[in-house]
């Protein structure tokens, strides 16, 4: 008897909740695997995808998202194993984890800590409220490769945002795990994307993207393409969130900017009369 | 009928000088280049004063002093005596309010109840609203020691020039930042007031610094690499340009920048107080305000209504001198600003919208533009979409609130809304869609230190005034 | 719009019959929003009137000065010398203008109107058991029945407010038509009495009842209860005479009354009235000043414009 073939995975890209291959029909060899070569054209369906979940996402229920995100701790837990195999040691996995926890409880507080009532000079009620900026796309970095990208996907899409997210492309096989973990964990479609390939590639169409409200370039370290891509923002004044310094410690309280980058307050008037 | 005698306003609480220089270091200096330019009154066109005219060296200077007072004297100052400084400031605005709104209309062109009731009270209770903040920032939500940026770059426009004013400079003091300020070139008046104000309140030298100029000064200031956060208010284009000029740098950025808000009425709107409020939305300051409320959504059922009782309103608006005290449209800011008001209205009859103005007489000098509405538009004029800045009015109609939603939100802008209905559960859902930052229910253009300013998409980032405020000039 | 206009004129005469109709009408008429309507009257009293507008303005506001005396104490000799002033407010000053009326008690209205006869200025009396307007509908009808057969031309009633603020608006409206019926060809000014009626709204539905029942005024108060004429409550009656005229075709008189002691205030609401319903009620036949005290601080103001110098209340008569 010869020994059993094993079956391999096809590591696809994740958009719309679905795991097509590169429209463009290529692929790229890390990490021992072909991974797909996402294209410019899979940037835009990705955000089109992105554009579409956003009413339903952005307009659940805070108490919902936080539900759906501790869903996506369970189903993390549950695949510790998976992601160890893949190289990521398992202390960082426990992180990610607890990152997704952690997130998953600020989706029905952030508001009232963000905003509040203002105590105007006149006879108004006057609230200030975070809501979700839109569609946002997110730069990994580059590693730890699940840790990073959890704690770039989390604070984003907790407020209601979602997400186009190019993955690290020297670790990307973590990335694609994760949109197993996602696709099962109750996140509706769209919500989050993920393309793997070259940033070079992705990233500046999203960057110029005039459908995309922020860009995170947390994951770019080349300081020249990071203000190059923060050029091509400004075309729609997205908001930016800058690379992070390279002694960034993932592993340590991530405080409230990464969601309060994201977030747009609406303050609302009204008079108070009979 | 009962005619209103002129009631002017005295100019003579006012001393405005021949010259003015640079406000760098505490005292007026001339321009490195000895270039100048010249404020005028858009009302009269007479020249107020001779304004320097800062160039990148004197921008150097103003930032290299701004620099030194954050190290050696406003950066190690505790709070409290920071807060101290501010609340002199509020007091002195407060002392010399009418000197201020006078002279700030004859800059402006504003009619003198809007700086009189209006601009100068907001300057004042924005420098005491964020006084308090000066020694509370570790209670203010951003970590127990949040600490301040440095150097801030304030590039103001020349609508609102003191409360602009007011609005960068206080919470950039209260955080403990120190700031060189380029007023608008229209109207710099006010901005040298102020300095000397901060003399008068024995400010720190070094701590405010203006310097006048037009667009080159802004650049020199805001490209200037020893400055660690650029602060903008005005266009969108400008803006734009600013972000790119500061792509790659540490310099943290905010703008607050254009509008096309929607004014949106229903049928069961409290009509009397949504048409005032659809006068003031447009209307208020010229309709030189970026939250104007530019677009008038209507539902249909009460359009023709509506749009009779608001005619009927605009007549009795008094167009003429600044300073009389029975004005409530002013002149329009500068002789370029009415030039794109006229091509842009031009453009909205051509495209076939029906416009409209009451019978009003405009002063033979100066810059005038009658208050007027323009019917009949969709959501495809160029007057539907592009910011006009002056007192013009496109007038849309909407069936449902969806639509209604629809409309509004359908515009690269998302600065303020507003919304005006008695159904209450109506105007929180309404609220809860419109991607804007300030949403107006049943009111319309209220503004408040405690309450956070700032838009949507193309409308800018960042949140000025209240707690939010602090954000921009905090290293948070 | 004219066709619009008579039919809903045909409209509004059949609102009296019904109960819901009228409750349907008055509860389908836009909200007031208290707090822009405040502000709109606040800034309509920022206005700057002075030199020739304020000359003109004092004039006008004592042409429409309804001089009142509504006290237990009133007698003839008092109101007497109220009407003499109410002719010759200013003895020394040919040139000032006479009142728009004496407003007084009916059992007082025979002694004015001894005072008053033959000359322009009107005899208005508060009947239908004012203030409280708590008496039988038959007591109601005969008091004014006798102010207009003492020589009264204009009678001020008061509204039902408990009847209104249960609803009963029939009970209202139908009070209204048999006292305009009992006032024959005197003039009638409808007492809503604004300070009892608690929201705007309910000043804006009182003000259509009333004028749907056939008020040729409407008056804010009594001057009897803690809260009299306001400048935002005349607004809101303003805007409904004005928005009244556009839908039927008549025009009602407004007539804001009490609290209202000076000049200054007197010319804020002129300036109101301008810029609300136009210059169409700016007439003594349209717009009144329920008040007392107010006539001296006109008087006063108005020979400060002429002389230059401020007066004192010594050099005018107390009446």
């Amino acid at each position: 008897m010869s020994e059993r073939v094993a079956v391999r995975k096809t590591y696809k890209l994740f958009i719309g909740g679905k795991f097509p291959r590169s429209e463009s029909g290529r692929s790229y060899l890390v990490q021992d695997a072909n991974v797909s070569l996402a294209s410019r054209k899979d940037a835009r369906d990705a955000v089109v995808a992105a554009r579409a979940a956003v009413k339903g996402w952005a307009g659940a229920t805070a108490y919902n998202r936080g539900q759906v995100l501790y869903r996506v701790a369970e189903m993390l837990e549950g695949r510790r194993e998976q992601f160890v195999a893949l190289g990521v040691p398992g202390d960082e996995v426990d992180a990610a984890v607890d990152r997704w926890v952690w997130y998953a409880g600020w989706s029905d507080k952030l508001a009232q800590v963000y905003g509040g009532a203002n105590p105007v000079a006149g006879p108004y009620f006057n609230l200030s409220a975070p809501e979700p900026t839109g569609v946002v796309a997110v730069v990994a970095p580059e590693r730890p490769a699940l840790l990073g990208l959890v704690s770039v996907i989390a604070p984003a899409v907790v407020t209601g945002n979602t997400v186009v997210v190019a993955a690290s492309p020297t670790e990307p096989l973590a990335a694609v795990t994760l949109a197993e973990v996602l696709a099962t964990s109750d996140l509706p479609g769209g919500v989050v994307n993920i393309l793997t390939g070259r940033l070079s590639e992705t990233v500046p169409t999203l960057a110029a993207h005039m459908d995309v409200n922020a860009i995170d370039l947390t994951g770019v370290t080349d300081a020249e393409q990071a203000a190059d891509l923060e050029v091509r923002a400004a075309e729609n004044l997205k908001r930016v969130l800058r690379p992070a310094p390279a002694d960034h410690d993932w592993f340590a309280d991530p405080g409230l900017t990464r969601m309060t980058a994201l977030l747009e307050t609406k303050t609302v008037w009204h008079p108070k009369g009979v | 009928m009962f005619e209103y005698a002129p009631a002017p306003e005295s100019r003579s609480v006012v001393d405005i000088k021949p010259a003015y220089g640079l406000f760098i270091d505490g005292t007026f200096v001339d321009p490195t280049d000895g270039g100048s330019f010249k404020s005028i009154n858009p009302a009269t066109e007479e020249v107020l004063a001779e304004v320097a005219e800062g160039g990148a060296g004197d921008v150097d200077r103003a930032v290299r002093a701004a620099r030194a007072a954050y190290e050696k004297v406003w950066g190690p100052m505790p709070g409290r005596d920071r807060a101290k400084y501010l609340f002199r400031i509020a007091r002195i605005i407060q002392e010399r309010s009418r000197e201020l709104a006078v002279l700030e209309s004859l800059d402006n062109g504003k009619p003198i109840k809007e700086s009189r009731d209006v601009d100068i009270p907001l300057v004042a209770a924005h420098f005491f609203y964020y006084a308090g903040w000066a020694d509370k920032l570790p209670y203010a939500g951003f970590g127990p020691d949040p600490k301040p940026l440095g150097v801030a770059a304030q590039v103001i426009p020349w609508n609102f020039p003191l409360l602009m004013l007011a609005w960068k400079i206080a919470p950039a003091l209260a955080a403990g930042n120190t700031v060189v300020l380029k007023p608008a070139e229209t109207t710099p008046l006010t901005a040298l007031l102020f300095a000397e104000i901060c003399q008068q309140a024995d400010l720190p030298a070094g701590v405010v610094n203006i310097v006048t100029g037009a667009g080159e000064t802004g650049r020199a200031l805001v490209e200037h690499p020893g400055v660690d956060k650029v602060a903008f208010t005005g266009s969108t284009e400008v803006g734009r340009a600013i972000a790119r000029a500061v792509a790659g740098t540490r310099k943290k950025l905010t703008l607050e920048l254009g509008g096309k808000a929607a004014n949106i009425v229903f049928d069961d709107a409290p009509v009397d107080q949504a048409v005032e409020g659809i006068v003031n939305g447009i209307f208020f300051n010229q309709g030189h305000v970026c939250c104007a409320g530019s677009r008038l959504l209507i539902q249909e059922s009460v359009a023709d209504r509506v749009l009779e009782s608001l005619k009927r309103r605009m007549a009795q608006l008094r167009v003429g001198d600044p300073l009389d005290k029975n004005t409530d449209i002013g002149a329009i800011n500068s002789a370029a600003q009415l030039a794109r008001i006229r091509e842009l209205s031009e453009a909205g009859s051509a495209e076939g919208a029906e416009r409209w103005s009451p019978p009003c007489e405009l002063p033979e000098r100066g810059f005038w533009f009658a208050p007027t509405i323009f019917t009949g538009v969709t959501q495809a004029h160029r007057i539907a979409r592009e910011e006009i800045f002056g007192p013009v009015l496109s007038v849309l109609t909407f069936r449902t609130p969806a639509e209604a939603v629809e409309k509004a939100n359908n515009t690269p802008y998302g600065l303020s809304a507003g919304i005006w209905t008695d159904k209450g559960s109506r105007i929180l859902w309404m609220a809860d869609r419109l991607r804007a930052g300030v949403v107006w229910a049943n009111t319309f253009n209220k503004f408040d230190p405690t309450s956070p300013f700032g838009g949507y998409k193309e409308s800018g980032y960042g949140r000025e005034g209240g707690r939010h405020g602090l954000e921009a000039y905090l290293n948070v | 719009m004219t066709a619009t206009a008579t039919s809903a004129r045909s409209d509004l005469s059949e609102l009296g019959r019904s109960e819901t109709a009228l409750r349907t009408f008055l509860h389908g008429l836009p909200g007031v929003d208290q707090v822009g309507a405040e502000q709109r009257a606040a800034q309509l009293g920022t206005r700057s009137i002075k030199t020739t507008a304020k000359a003109q303005a004092i004039d006008l506001a004592i042409r429409m000065v309804d001089l009142t005396t509504l006290e237990g104490a009133d007698t003839p000799g008092k109101v007497r010398a109220l009407a003499t002033k109410a002719l010759r407010p200013d003895p020394a000053d040919p040139s000032c203008p006479h009142v728009g009326a004496v407003c007084v008690y009916p059992a007082m209205v025979p002694y004015v109107a001894e005072v008053l006869r033959g000359s322009q200025v009107h005899l208005a009396s508060v009947a239908t058991a004012f203030p409280s307007g708590q008496a039988p509908l038959e007591v109601k009808l005969a008091d004014t029945r006798a102010a207009v057969e003492a020589g009264a031309d204009e009678i001020d009633m008061v509204i039902n407010r408990g009847a209104f603020l249960a609803g009963r608006y029939s009970e209202v409206y139908d009070e209204i038509v048999a006292t305009k019926e009992a006032c024959g060809d005197a003039h009638l000014k409808v007492i809503l009495e604004t300070g009892e009626l608690a929201t705007y709204d309910n000043v804006r539905r009182a003000s259509w009842l009333a004028m749907l029942a056939g008020a040729d005024f409407i008056k804010t108060s009594t001057g009897k209860v803690p809260v009299a004429a306001t400048p935002p409550v005349t607004l809101v009656m303003l805007e409904a005479v004005r928005d009244f005229r556009a839908a039927t075709g008549r025009q009602v008189g407004v007539k804001p009354a009490g609290g209202i002691r000076t000049t200054k205030d007197a010319i804020k609401y002129l300036v109101m009235v301008n810029e609300t319903v136009g210059p169409d009620w700016l007439d003594p036949d349209w717009f009144r000043f329920g008040a007392s005290s107010l006539l001296n601080d006109l008087l006063m103001q108005r020979t400060k414009l002429k002389t230059g110098v401020y007066s004192g209340p010594d050099y005018f008569t107390l009446d």
